[in-house]
């Protein structure tokens, strides 16, 4: 450092010069425009803006200089510091922002390689579309019933208006668990539900049971001993069979889509009377002269079988305790496993129930 | 039912108009459901010929064939050329026919539905054949293959005349599914009068048949039980020719309605029975002895029906016997010693009508159904006895040169079918079809042969006998709508009072369904049926509980002779099934019921349905029925995490099989707690039991190297199955209450020395209740070997320490962590 300038002559301090201050602030600015990384960067911090750069030490010079000069300096040095400590903080910024762009880039990855380690799980479509019947007749008001699958005598036949010679019971291909005597079934449909829930509940009852059910058939490729079905039960005064084709267009519009109407076609069945079987608008082929002829889901008919259903017999109100002066009901009832197997084209029923994962897996958790 | 169309169109007076289809269409408008329409499918040129040579030509494969010359008609005829004379040449295996005999000829371009093909000329053992000969079986007629060549009588028609129409092969079949509330619909009797009503035509009963000889007994019987049967009568014909043959029309409606012709007198007893629905026999009046008695047969006692079976008889069942004893099983089959043969000239008629619960029954004990029992079960027109005796009768006088001889027996009389009364707008107001008022309704019965009375606002229906389906109101509601037509119900959907969603149980088993899938298993389906081998492939020791089974009556095979006890069975088969398809990493889960024998369970009863059962005695019902709880089950085989450019991916573990119980333990927020046990089928050493309030729901961890041997499973696989009622029984109505602290967190890490016999769990769950401050624990270190003595193992913890309502400060970190040490030291644990 210089010993204090007391004959006030700033030319005398070469470093403050306004050429040499100028000379120091352009090399300084060259050096940062041409680092072009953060280790050269730091050096040229060390070179340019340090404490022993060429500017700082200027710097110091300027208490040498006589009060009245030293403004001039100041401003003089200051300014070309700032201007090397923005271009600095710019050149940094942009030198960054560019390392970190060929980082990123240098982390790129291919992303079609297989990204499935983890386990995926699905559920069988046979759950999925009894929980989403379920929610249909949910949003309609009405409630979910349950019960046994092995299941006494009584509550699956005779409740049911199907006494013991009754020609329709030897038609049910019964599973009796032994001995007989014990009067138990695996219950051929989901109707003791329906009476179950006569006997403790009192109308007006709306309720819907899905669930699983079993007829001694053996398996095949249209066969199964187990399968499961969908009932619904409604009792209410002044119920007709007018109600009961409302419920069940509703529901097959709700499941099959907008324009699935029925029909009915008389039928019997002991526990209802009026009986009639309900047929579907094929979903596929929609009865269109210009396709029906050729559809292979309905053969040609222009619609499918669905059900079977009718006004409840009053002889079931009687057994279930439900006065049948003042109530009457509708009852329905309708295969799932078909819906499946129908509605994505399953040539064998046997798929549903092997287990082989490629089965459930397209379903995913969801229709 | 099969129903001859040419048959019913005449019984019915049907305008030829009408065509098969819209007939098929109105009888299933009308609960005569159409199953198949049969017949019809057959087409010509099929023609009469004339055998003009038949030269036999033995061939090298030893086989005799006929070269045959066939005059077929000028229209059809070759040209005569030198000595040939005009005709077709055809080459035929068959040999009962001979030059000079009437032939059908299928010509080329026929359709035989029997064959399936269309003829055409080819070249075959020397020769073209111009054609084909044809046998009964081909052209589908009564006979089957017996017949060999179909030789027409001379004289029926000329060479060239259409083989179709003389002999009916193009008649159509109907097939009609009839629901078991129509038995008046198992005869062309019913369905004609169906078809009748359907078409507005009025109906010709074939059943109006004047009972002529009435006077003098037919043939003397006694019926010791008349409420098993009310009606029955016989009547005689002699001086049958034995000889005579069926009419060739009568054996092709037998056999266009699915029966064999057999000879005349069978042939006509079943004729009548398909044209008016009452079964009849008629015994050998040679091989009778002594009176007909009906009664109930004697313990012991033995019977040959005619399907040449020995039988048992039961003390219930109704018997027709003579003096030597049964001659036949009421209303279902004759004796074979009594049976129409050859020699037969004089036989009985037996016309009855028995009681339909009596028949039912013993077809069903003697598992022998017939045409007979299906109608009698269905029940039977009980005023037509007397009257189909004498139809039968009078077609044996006129086909088989019979006498009828004086004198019918007629014992019993069934009266008229009780009213129904209901109220006039009943069926309007069920129906829910506006347009059915009292004049619809009365219309309607009256078509279906009822009587109606309108008294004041009632209805009073008498129904014809033959009507056993109409006894409640609701019946006839039906028949007024089946007449009026189920199409015309409109569709009104009915409001439902506000329901309440799911319950909680439903809604927490879609929740553990989704949690199962979350958990990376893939759902099956499986049969329930297991049986010895399966519970011996689990390893179960024989005492224990699983397998006592709920044995099914009629199981569909015997290996699997009742319900399973464990879900395990179906998902490791199905396991197996998948390995055996090439999957190497499967995961796989079920939800069902599995169901438990109740030790001293009643039988259930059977109640009357005349009122509701008391609560009590529904209880009674309900305390028979076995456990039957729904079940999860899962296994994991193979992979768990897939190997692959990340990794080596992981094997499936025994802690994988425990985690997906977590899982589901902690979708529920229920707390389980989980105990070592050894139990089959899983691997003593690994596997966990679940405890909820210390009682077990479940298990889970490795399988059993023994039991994966026997499914055919690789190594290591696991498996687990809890009670999903228990656990989501115990479910709270609502989850906790989240509570957390936004105060800084100080981690510990703690590593303890212990005994290899102390549980890392419980140490964990210790630690976790070792202070206030304590906000999590978590194992994260496991080490046994040279660092720690013989016998030890150092268990790693990282502890999280965090106050609600402050930063903690060293002091309190400090003090946390001695009391962590201090609690870890209550299991010998020193710090390492």
């Amino acid at each position: 450092m210089s010993a204090p300038n007391s004959d006030y002559d700033p030319v005398e301090v070469t470093p403050l010069r306004a050429d040499e201050v100028e000379r120091m602030r352009d090399a300084a600015l060259a050096a940062i425009a041409a680092a072009d990384s953060v280790e050269a960067l730091k050096q040229v911090k060390i070179d340019h803006v340090g404490d022993r750069s060429p500017l700082a030490l200027a710097n110091r010079e300027i208490g040498a200089l006589p009060p009245q000069a030293r403004k001039e300096a100041g401003q003089r040095v200051g300014q070309a510091r700032g201007a090397v400590n923005k271009a600095l903080a710019e050149r940094t910024a942009q030198v960054e922002a560019a390392e970190f762009d060929r980082r990123l880039a240098e982390e790129a990855v291919d992303v079609t390689v297989p990204v499935d380690m983890e386990p995926v799980g699905a559920r069988h479509p046979l759950t999925t579309i009894q929980d989403h019947v379920a929610d249909i007749f949910v949003a309609m008001g009405w409630e979910i019933a349950e019960g046994p699958e092995v299941e006494a005598e009584w509550l699956n036949f005779d409740a049911l208006n199907l006494g013991p010679d009754h020609p329709a019971r030897t038609m049910m291909d019964t599973f009796w668990v032994a001995p007989a005597e014990a009067a138990m079934v695996l219950r051929t449909h989901t109707s003791p539900v329906q009476a179950r829930t006569m006997l403790t509940r009192k109308p007006p009852i709306y309720i819907a049971c899905p669930g699983r059910v079993f007829r001694t058939d053996e398996p095949d490729a249209t066969h199964a001993p187990v399968f499961h079905q969908v009932e619904g039960l409604a009792i209410d005064e002044g119920l007709s069979m007018a109600h009961l084709k409302g419920t069940l267009d509703h529901l097959a519009t709700a499941i099959y889509g907008e324009g699935t109407t029925t029909r009915f076609r008389p039928s019997y069945f002991p526990f209802t009377e009026p009986s009639a079987e309900v047929d579907l608008l094929c979903y596929v082929c929609r009865n269109d002269p210009a396709q029906v002829a050729d559809c292979p889901t309905c053969r040609g008919e222009g619609w499918v079988e669905w059900g079977g259903c009718g006004v409840v017999n009053p002889r079931v109100l009687i057994a279930c305790g439900v006065d049948p002066e003042r109530y009457s009901g509708f009852a329905f009832g309708m295969g799932l496993d078909r819906t499946i197997t129908s509605r994505y084209d399953i040539a064998d029923l046997r798929d549903l129930w092997d287990g082989d994962i490629r089965f459930t897996e397209p379903f995913g958790i969801g229709l | 039912m099969k129903v001859p169309v040419p048959w019913l169109r005449e019984l019915v007076g049907l305008p030829d108009s009408v065509t098969t289809e819209e007939l098929a269409a109105r009888l299933t408008a009308f609960d005569l459901k159409l199953e198949e329409i049969a017949g019809g499918q057959l087409s010509g040129p099929l023609v009469v010929g004339r055998v003009l040579s038949a030269v036999p030509e033995p061939q090298k494969n030893g086989k005799t064939i006929n070269w045959c010359r066939v005059d077929v008609g000028p229209e059809h005829n070759d040209p005569a050329t030198g000595d040939v004379p005009a005709g077709r040449g055809i080459v035929c295996g068959a040999h009962n026919f001979g030059p000079g005999d009437l032939v059908v000829v299928s010509l080329p371009g026929t359709f035989l539905p029997s064959l399936g093909f269309e003829i055409s000329a080819r070249k075959t053992y020397g020769h073209v054949s111009d054609g084909m000969i044809c046998s009964t079986a081909e052209l589908g007629l009564p006979g089957g293959d017996q017949g060999g060549i179909l030789v027409l009588e001379p004289g029926l028609a000329e060479p060239g005349d259409d083989a179709i129409a003389l002999l009916g092969l193009n008649d159509e079949t109907l097939d009609l599914e009839v629901n078991p509330d129509r038995g008046y619909a198992w005869s062309l009797r019913g369905v004609g009068r169906d078809a009748a009503l359907a078409f507005g035509l009025a109906f010709r009963d074939p059943a109006d048949i004047a009972v002529t000889d009435v006077e003098g007994e037919g043939y003397p019987v006694v019926v010791e039980d008349p409420q098993a049967c009310p009606v029955f009568v016989t009547r005689r014909v002699t001086g049958i020719d034995p000889t005579r043959p069926t009419p060739e029309w009568m054996a092709r409606r037998l056999v266009q309605a699915g029966m064999r012709s057999i000879s005349l007198t069978v042939d006509i007893s079943n004729y009548v029975m398909l044209e008016l629905g009452q079964p009849n026999h008629a015994y050998d009046a040679a091989k009778l002895s002594g009176p007909i008695t009906v009664r109930r047969a004697r313990a012991g006692e033995r019977l040959t029906t005619l399907d040449d079976v020995e039988r048992e008889l039961d003390p219930a069942d109704l018997l027709i016997c003579d003096d030597e004893g049964p001659v036949g099983l009421a209303g279902i089959m004759g004796a074979a010693h009594v049976e129409i043969d050859d020699t037969t000239t004089d036989v009985v008629i037996e016309a009855a009508y028995f009681d339909r619960s009596t028949v039912a029954r013993a077809a069903r004990r003697h598992k022998l159904s017939s045409e007979a029992a299906r109608r009698f079960e269905r029940g039977v027109d009980p005023a037509l006895q007397a009257r189909v005796a004498q139809r039968v009768a009078e077609l044996l006088v006129e086909h088989g040169g019979g006498r009828i001889e004086p004198g019918l027996t007629v014992v019993g009389e069934v009266g008229a079918r009780p009213a129904v009364t209901l109220p006039v707008d009943l069926p309007r107001r069920i129906a829910g079809v506006p347009s059915i008022d009292v004049d619809v309704s009365v219309a309607a019965l009256r078509g279906n042969d009822c009587e109606v009375q309108v008294q004041g606002d009632q209805l009073v229906v008498t129904p014809p006998s033959w009507r056993f389906d109409l006894n409640d109101p609701y019946d006839v509601v039906e028949e007024v709508l089946r007449v009026v037509g189920y199409d015309q119900v409109p569709s009104v959907l009915p409001q439902a009072p506000g329901g309440r969603g799911l319950t909680r149980a439903q809604e927490l088993r879609r929740r553990v369904g989704y949690a199962l899938a979350g958990a990376g298993l893939v759902e099956v389906k499986t049969f329930p049926f297991a049986g010895e081998e399966d519970f011996d492939k689990l390893g179960l020791p024989a005492d224990d509980e699983r397998r006592r089974q709920v044995l099914l009556e009629n199981p569909l095979s015997a290996q699997e002779p009742g319900l399973t006890t464990t879900l395990l069975t179906g998902l490791l088969r199905a396991a197996g099934l998948n390995v055996g398809r090439g999957h190497d990493d499967v995961a796989l889960t079920e939800m069902g019921r599995v169901f438990r024998i109740r030790d001293d369970s009643p039988h259930a009863p059977i109640y009357g349905v005349d009122r509701r059962p008391t609560d009590d005695e529904l209880a009674v019902l309900d305390a028979a029925l076995p456990d039957q709880p729904l079940m999860a089950a899962w296994t994991m085989l193979g992979q768990r995490e897939k190997r692959g450019w990340a990794g080596p991916g992981r094997d499936a573990t025994w802690a994988d099989a425990i985690a997906v119980a977590t899982r589901l333990a902690e979708a529920l927020h229920v707390d389980l707690a989980v105990e070592a046990v050894a139990l089959a089928p899983f691997h003593p050493g690994r596997c966990a039991a679940f405890l909820l309030d210390g009682e077990v729901v479940g298990h889970a961890g490795e399988l059993h190297p023994k039991v994966l041997e026997a499914y055919g499973l690789p190594a290591r696989g696991v498996a687990g199955e809890v009670n999903l009622d228990a656990l989501i029984g115990a479910a709270p109505d609502l989850g906790p209450r989240p509570v957390f602290s936004a105060y800084p967190v100080a981690k510990e890490d703690l590593a303890f020395v212990v005994d290899q016999s102390v549980r890392a769990g419980d140490l964990q769950d210790a630690l976790a209740g070792s202070g206030p401050l304590v906000e999590s624990v978590r194992l994260f270190d496991i080490y046994a070997g040279d660092q720690v003595p013989t016998g030890k193992k150092s268990l790693a913890f990282n502890v999280r320490l965090r106050a609600a309502d402050h930063t903690l400060t060293d002091a309190e970190i400090t003090e946390a962590r001695a009391a962590a040490v201090e609690t870890a030291s209550r299991f010998g644990a020193t710090l390492r």
